[in-house]
């Protein structure tokens, strides 16, 4: 969480409202706030921290372990409509990569921006060309784009 | 953020439109609408409500009040975990 909380300019730049949750009560949220992230990050983490006691909305996000009784890494990018585009869930000992999650909201903005009438391949960034589907496209993409642009 | 009033009791969260087995809301609901839908990609993030710490105070988040918007929801372990 420190690490998503120190990128935190950079994903509100782009529109985005972090909400982060776990089974632990919001009083407990409040001390590892004060006694750790605090030290962490400057100012701590400043974003919503939810609490999911009894891991009910866990459940119906898919990233509730029941032997464990938590939530397991999961994030899920959620667009204006009220429409979840992304999730990624990792087993406990592995944290996430906070650039792929600046990168992925780029994109589905990008798409979003365009109407759908722009593709973002794989490992697209902003400056990189997009692919533009439609009848045209089909059988071309090799003349359009070449492996090493998704690195 | 609703201000969240703090009592001894803890409160918790859960789905919106959930209702506790048992009560005829429940078997009324579950013959009306079936199980609630899993998040999926492509579908509507079920909403929800819950209780939150933010900027040293107690509130109550719905999902759907940040509808207009996007938003990143993490769920992760555990407070003092080690990741």
């Amino acid at each position: 969480m420190a690490a998503v909380a120190s990128k935190y300019n950079e994903i509100q730049a782009l529109g985005v409202e972090l909400l982060s949750m776990s089974v632990d009560s919001h009083f407990v949220h409040k001390m590892w706030q004060d006694h750790e992230l605090s030290k962490m990050v400057k100012g701590g983490v400043p974003f919503p921290m939810l609490s999911d006691g009894g891991g009910r909305i866990g459940r119906i996000y898919g990233v509730y372990d029941e032997n464990a009784g938590v939530d397991i890494r999961g994030r899920f990018v959620i667009d204006p409509d009220g429409v979840i585009q992304a999730m990624e869930m990792l087993s406990p000992p592995v944290g996430r990569n906070v650039n792929e999650l600046i990168r992925q909201v780029q994109a589905f903005q990008h798409v979003r921006n365009t109407g759908g009438a722009e593709a973002t391949p794989s490992g697209w960034e902003p400056g990189k060309p997009t692919l533009k589907p439609g009848p045209e496209l089909v059988g071309k993409v090799w003349e359009e784009w070449k492996t090493d642009m998704a690195f | 953020m609703k201000e969240l009033k703090v009592g001894c009791g803890k409160p918790t969260g859960g789905a919106v439109g959930e209702v506790s087995e048992g009560t005829t809301a429940a078997r009324t609901a579950e013959r009306k609408e079936g199980p609630m839908s899993m998040a999926r990609v492509g579908g509507k993030a079920p909403d929800f409500e819950a209780p939150a710490y933010q900027d040293g105070k107690f509130g109550q988040i719905k999902l759907s009040d940040y509808l207009g918007k996007w938003v990143c929801l993490c769920f992760y372990p555990g407070d003092f975990t080690f990741v």
